[in-house]
């Protein structure tokens, strides 16, 4: 019987050839020293920081839901200032790098040493000292929540509009208040465009937890770079925390797998908009750019 | 005919931009009066039908329901536009039926009736439920109450929206072309539950291109053109013997 697809045949060979290589290197290379490494696997320096990233990743995504439908409110407002607000918001921390944001963050109390409430210009009642007010802890979680809110606007803006015009108007027709018709008719229905990119959002943000250590504060990576500087096992270290980031991104994608299985069914029978590929594409990379919206919002402009 | 209409528009204008869509538009429709509203494409019934509960804001001209002033308040000769509350209020007593229906998707035939009692008129919940699902029983859908809108045919659909709109107990019953999206082997059993309606008393403004529902339901007939009323009358009269050329070459082409 002839070969039905020799090309098949040909990339799987070549793929098991160098997994093969790879897996024998991993195992014979002496110097991976892999005994050691398995010990920090579970050592308390790791664990703590693994608790670290974990909150930082919550917290990070909390804050910027929270925020992101608050600027994405104030985007679609009828408000010409609340407009310009959001606009400016996430012109500059779309358009600026999180890492450089985090380094602010991180040395603000070099720039402002204390921080007072008063009269502007006038006499100051209380002051706090910028380093204690703002820990390392809270100068990470705050410079992640705020770049997240803007990249989590742009996804709730999309979802807002791809709800259809005549929902706002039965609505409105009904009686119902603005608000009110956000929150019962609009928000909901949003969700099913909402939902998919903010799985990747989250996937991405635990990925950016790795860049607090510009504040610095002592997350996985942060926290490998400390012993690697000790025990000069530099990859097998490294190796070790990609394991633990595999394992946490996995829980997350299993969860977004649900979340979207439930929220495509709460409209059963209905319509349901093309979505990107969700389980395994993360919506953007760490450093930056794209904003993984779900399609019509991307910003920049007007 | 004695006391006070429940519609009354006196020279209403509206524009969107420059294009002046209604030219001065007068109607007057009686408690428990059924208008039929009809004319060509483009000819501005649907933007009349939404001024009359403010989804429009009219440019000139004035407009009352029920006595009171819509989306504006006077004082003196000056004109104030409500606040948000005050139209949502006002809005209340007025039902509206769309062309698309415009259910809400993520609800129950059931939750979509009683959402706006419970939400907006703060109605206890379980005598909202006893409501609706008489409602959904009257027209017709005592078994789909559980039903998603994308589960229901667009007759259903609409039939629930009916339904909607009359559990906030309307006095004026607004219907934007209700039949036009619908096959026509549905068309029949959205009319029969306008009928129904309509000889349980409602006052009822109804765009329509169904003539044998305005000859056999309306107690008048509208004929808008171009932002203009051009006449208006008894449906029969007007349907057999139309005074005005354009209403003459413009039944000539839907009878
Ligand atoms: N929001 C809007 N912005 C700009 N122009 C509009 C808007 N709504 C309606 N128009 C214009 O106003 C005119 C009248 O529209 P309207 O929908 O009232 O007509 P109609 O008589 O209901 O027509 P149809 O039978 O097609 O529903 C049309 O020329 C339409 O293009
Ligand atoms: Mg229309």
């Amino acid at each position: 019987m002839p070969v039905r697809h020799p090309l098949r045949w040909v990339a799987a060979a070549v793929m098991l050839v160098l997994v093969a290589m790879a897996v024998n290197t991993l195992v014979t290379n002496e110097r991976f020293n892999w005994p050691e490494q398995f010990e920090y696997i579970f050592a308390p320096q790791i664990m703590n920081a693994l608790y670290n990233t974990v909150w930082l990743t919550i917290v990070a995504m909390v804050g910027g839901v929270v925020g992101g439908v608050l600027l994405a409110l104030m985007r679609l407002s009828d408000n010409p200032i609340l407009r310009a607000i959001s606009w400016f918001y996430l012109w500059v921390f779309r358009a600026t790098p999180l890492y450089t944001q985090l380094l602010i963050w991180g040395s603000l109390g070099a720039l402002f040493p204390e921080i007072g409430l008063g009269i502007p210009f006038g006499p100051v009642f209380v002051s706090w000292e910028t380093n204690t007010l703002l820990s390392a802890a809270a100068a990470a979680a705050l410079g992640l929540v705020l770049n997240e809110a803007a990249y989590m606007a742009e996804i709730v803006r999309a979802g807002i509009l791809s709800v259809d015009e005549g929902q706002r108007e039965a609505a409105g027709a009904l009686g119902m208040s603005r608000a009110k018709t956000m929150r019962r008719i609009v928000l909901p229905q949003a969700m099913r465009v909402i939902i998919p990119p903010t799985g990747n959002e989250t996937i991405a943000t635990l990925k950016n937890t790795s860049l607090v250590a510009a504040v610095p504060f002592a997350e996985l990576t942060f926290q490998a770079q400390n012993i690697y500087g000790r025990t000069y096992q530099v990859i097998p270290m490294l190796i070790m925390v990609c394991l633990w980031y595999l394992l946490l991104s996995s829980i997350l994608m299993v969860g977004q797998h649900f979340l979207e299985r439930h929220f495509g069914r709460s409209e059963r029978g209905a319509a349901r908009p093309a979505r990107p590929a969700a389980l395994l594409s993360s919506g953007r990379e760490q450093t930056g750019g794209g904003g993984g919206g779900g399609g019509s919002g991307d910003g920049g402009g007007g | 005919m004695s006391g006070e209409p429940m519609v009354r528009a006196e020279a209403v204008h509206k524009s969107f931009g420059r294009t002046e869509v209604l030219k001065g538009i007068d109607i007057t429709v009686a408690p428990g009066e059924v208008c039929c509203v009809v004319g060509p494409s483009g000819s501005g019934k649907s933007t009349f039908l939404r001024c009359v509960n403010h989804l429009e804001k009219i440019n000139a001209g004035r407009l009352w329901v029920d006595g009171e002033l819509v989306g504006y308040r006077q004082r003196g000769d000056k004109l104030y536009e409500l606040r948000e509350k005050e139209v949502a209020a006002q809005r209340r007593e007025i039902g509206m039926v769309f062309q698309r229906f415009n259910l809400f998707p993520h609800m129950t035939a059931l939750e979509n009736v009683i959402e706006a009692p419970v939400q907006v008129r703060r109605e206890n919940r379980a005598e909202a439920r006893e409501r609706a699902l008489a409602l959904l029983e009257r027209v017709g859908l005592a078994d789909k109450t559980g039903h998603y809108p994308g589960q229901l045919s667009g007759g259903q659909q609409q039939r629930v929206a009916i339904a909607r709109a009359l559990a906030m107990r309307p006095k004026l019953m607004l219907f934007d072309e209700p039949t036009s999206a619908l096959d026509p082997e549905l068309v029949g059993e959205v009319l029969d539950a306008m009928k129904a309606l309509a000889e349980d008393g409602m006052t009822m403004i109804v765009v329509t291109h169904e003539m044998g529902f305005a000859r056999e339901v309306g107690d008048s007939l509208v004929f808008m053109d171009d932002g203009v009323v051009v006449e208006t009358g008894p449906p029969r009269e007007v349907l057999a013997g139309p005074r005005h050329e354009r209403t003459k070459a413009f039944l000539s082409k839907v009878l």
